[in-house]
């Protein structure tokens, strides 16, 4: 379409040279000026019409990419950022290996637990779900959107009950722990324990969600495989795995690096998890995300410069996740 | 030909079109923005509708009293609108981010003392008035070591003390009773007096006696912050931060290991969910009491409790907390609120907060009011002289050095304490644990 459009546009001009008159009347001048508007606009439109978007992504992705960059080089006060002091690397150093290295590492332990511990029940539990919403039910746009509530629901409503549910002192989690005689356990305090309780919750926001995204897949997926598969004997739970599962790979793998970026970037359930100590990812910082760790340098301790480089750290992370999916769905696309 | 020329024309048409709607879009935008950027700039009608806002945390006990209304009647063409964030150190970090932007700001903030040397340090001073010159406001007025923690080292005063946080010890006189500990207040004054060590005595023997599931205090940290509070000498020494040799951090780490150890605390976090509800539940038997607390015990003991706290006075004097206001240059109506601090600091409407919340005032002429000195809180200890007690500790104070970073070591020691209670480290761990925390957050 638009290699034909230009063809068409460049038509009088290439007609020009043949012309013999020096000036060319009227007429023909703003016939030319016209045809020279058209073929702006048609080269020019398109870019006119999505430069939206990549003026507010420079304004609020790029540059403050870029400023982060510049930022995690120096050593800067949230107070005085116009007050920065080159430092070089130093910052990146000081997390590695400097004062702070302790509670990046712990940091970064804690994304890879809580990223499993959340991310690899969610996605089988969705599927799941998804395998038997597919089948005709009664109601089932009811609950469909109800899978779609825990979504809905604010971090802040849903962490806040969570971390009620799980109080050591009137907690109901202790409560029907104890109808089975088991001692009440200090949730929050633990650290599997409360990575357990974080994950629960995340898992139960993110699952209907995840799960509506496969069960669009699913219904992509041609009946009559299923009607074979019935003939040849195949139960459900066979069906499930051999035809369902193989056909869906292309979108459990896009819910899987979505989770993932997610997991990585966790901050709003751990935070308010903790409470007053929810800045520190509670008090022995068992469960502190690198999202809370650059919360708690950047906004608590006003030391943007480090805060900054745990922000380019997580950046260069991500695109490695990123890297990873791209050679997984590349063998994928290679295998089928 | 023909065809496609005529198409062509209608497309430069349609450009054409297009690009006078955006031109005209545009400036439609940026004279919207101008023409309302420049009616703010004009200048203070005193007859001007205005709204000002003030930002705290907690409860500064400013609505409740009804101050704000009755600013209004005297002002007909001012209405105040207050934001309140619970947790203080939210909205510390809400107000940081607003000072580093340079806007977003309300016309009135209120700092706590923990940040006050941060506030009067020269990276944020320049942001607030000088209030020592605004009209209708005296030093004199204020307790003296209360004026001079809001002055900078030039002699600029940027905020006024609201309240101070003159220490007591508020305990459940039922669960004293059947301790076997005395329960009038004079009397359980008499038990810790003059040294918190005493009053980890008293925990063992309130633990011997009492029911299962109830403690002694609520949380060792409360302990320790009280210990480190009534001591002259804290976390700065010269200028310095000097937590390792300080010798009130060393006495309140050893005494809150000793409770724990004892098991008369119940190891909570302070301020918390699971904190509040144990006050419904009356799992725990003291808390230390700053005059503010008074207000947190009603609010989350509730009606059911109603009579059965106290309150006593603490083993030494010390402040804990505290808060001022102060008006960031950035507001849009600078004057009118700082009449509006100065109003609200004045002895008789600190009074007023006082009785209905139980802030402690900081000017001094409150106390000699009535309503101050002979003030009986209807929740707690009905009978108990609790004007007295919190004024005669406010007045015992002495002045103690503070620093920029005062408010986030009295959290690393906290959640220090906390490792122990909660998280079953040893001190000596727990310990270095803290150091580590607190020396990473140093550059």
């Amino acid at each position: 379409m638009a290699t034909s459009i230009t063809a068409r546009g460049s038509d009088p001009g290439s007609a020009t040279p043949d012309r013999p008159h020096p000036v060319p009347p009227k007429d023909e001048r703003r016939q030319a000026w016209r045809s020279r508007l058209y073929r702006w606009d048609t080269k020019g439109s398109p870019y006119a019409f999505v430069s939206p978007f990549f003026l507010v992504f420079a304004a609020f992705g790029l540059f403050p990419l870029l400023y982060t960059g510049w930022l995690s080089l120096h050593q800067v006060s949230l107070y005085n950022v116009d007050q920065a002091k080159w430092v070089g690397l130093k910052n990146y150093t000081d997390l590695f290996t400097g004062p702070p290295s302790h509670f990046f590492w712990n940091a970064l332990g804690n994304t890879f637990t809580l990223g499993i511990l959340s991310t690899v029940p969610q996605l089988m539990i969705a599927i799941g779900l998804a395998h038997l919403l597919n089948y005709k039910l009664r109601a089932s746009s009811f609950f469909r959107t109800a899978l779609l509530a825990p979504y809905a629901t604010s971090v802040a409503a849903a962490t806040l009950v969570f971390a009620l549910i799980f109080s050591p002192e009137s907690g109901m989690a202790n409560w029907f722990l104890g109808l089975f005689g088991v001692d009440p356990v200090a949730w929050e305090a633990g650290e599997w324990t409360s990575q357990l309780a974080i994950s629960l919750i995340v898992t139960w926001r993110w699952t209907g969600y995840n799960a509506l995204i496969f069960l669009a897949a699913m219904q992509a997926v041609p009946g009559d495989l299923y009607e074979a598969a019935a003939l040849d004997g195949a139960s459900r739970w066979k069906q499930f795995l051999h035809v369902t599962v193989p056909a869906l790979r292309p979108t459990i793998l896009f819910t899987v690096v979505v989770s993932t970026i997610g997991a990585t970037q966790l901050f709003g359930e751990p935070f308010l998890f903790g409470g007053q100590s929810g800045h520190q990812g509670g008090t022995a910082h068992q469960y502190e995300t690198l999202g809370v760790f650059m919360y708690d340098q950047g906004f608590r301790n006003s030391m943007l410069g480090r805060a900054s480089a745990i922000a380019w750290t997580m950046f260069a992370l991500l695109l490695l996740i990123g890297l990873v999916n791209a050679l997984i769905a590349r063998r994928l696309r290679k295998s089928q | 030909m023909r065809t496609s020329r005529a198409t062509r024309t209608t497309r430069s048409r349609r450009a054409v079109v297009l690009v006078t709607t955006v031109l005209s879009a545009t400036a439609l935008l940026a004279t919207g923005c101008s023409s309302s950027g420049s009616s703010s700039d004009k200048a203070a009608d005193p007859n001007e509708k205005i709204t000002l806002t003030v930002g705290d945390f907690g409860t500064f006990g400013f609505k409740e009293a009804g101050l704000f209304d009755a600013y209004t009647a005297l002002h007909p063409n001012i209405t105040v609108k207050e934001n309140t964030t619970t947790q203080e150190a939210d909205y510390w970090t809400a107000v940081q981010t607003h000072l580093a932007a340079g806007s977003g700001l309300d016309d009135i903030q209120a700092l706590e003392v923990g940040r006050i040397a941060l506030a009067t340090s020269d990276a944020l001073s320049g942001s607030f008035q000088d209030l020592s010159k605004a009209p209708g406001i005296k030093k004199d007025d204020y307790l003296p070591w209360k004026w001079q923690q809001a002055t900078t080292a030039s002699g600029k005063t940027i905020g006024l003390g609201t309240d101070v946080g003159p220490m007591a010890v508020c305990y459940r006189q039922d669960l004293f009773q059947a301790a076997g500990l005395p329960s009038d207040p004079a009397a359980v004054s008499a038990l810790w007096a003059g040294d918190w060590a005493k009053y980890v005595e008293v925990g063992k023997q309130f633990q011997a006696k009492a029911a299962k599931g109830t403690f002694f205090m609520d949380s060792a940290t409360g302990l320790f912050n009280a210990t480190v509070s009534s001591s002259t000498e804290q976390y700065y020494k010269n200028g310095k931060l000097n937590y390792k040799d300080s010798a009130s951090v060393k006495t309140a780490w050893d005494l809150a290991m000793k409770a724990d150890a004892a098991g008369s605390s119940q190891g909570l976090k302070e301020f918390d969910p699971t904190w509040q509800t144990a006050f419904t539940q009356s799992t725990f038997a003291t808390t230390i009491c700053p005059s503010w607390q008074q207000a947190n015990i009603e609010k989350y003991s509730g009606p059911a409790n109603a009579g059965k706290w106290n309150v006593a006075q603490a083993p030494a004097a010390g402040n804990w907390g505290g808060s001022f206001l102060s008006v960031p240059s950035s507001g849009k109506h600078v004057a009118a609120a700082q009449d509006l601090v100065a109003w609200l600091s004045a002895p008789e409407q600190q009074a007023k907060v006082f009785q209905k919340v139980g802030n402690i005032p900081s000017n001094q002429n409150a106390y000699a009011l009535p309503g101050v000195t002979d003030f009986k809180n209807p929740y707690i200890g009905p009978n108990a002289p609790t004007g007295q007690i919190f004024s005669t500790a406010a007045k015992a104070i002495k002045p103690a050095e503070t620093g920029p970073k005062a408010g986030d070591l009295q959290t690393a020691f906290s959640n220090g304490i906390l490792l122990v209670e909660q998280n079953g480290k040893s001190a000596g761990d727990a310990w270095n644990e803290t150091v580590k925390q607190i020396d990473s957050t140093i550059q």
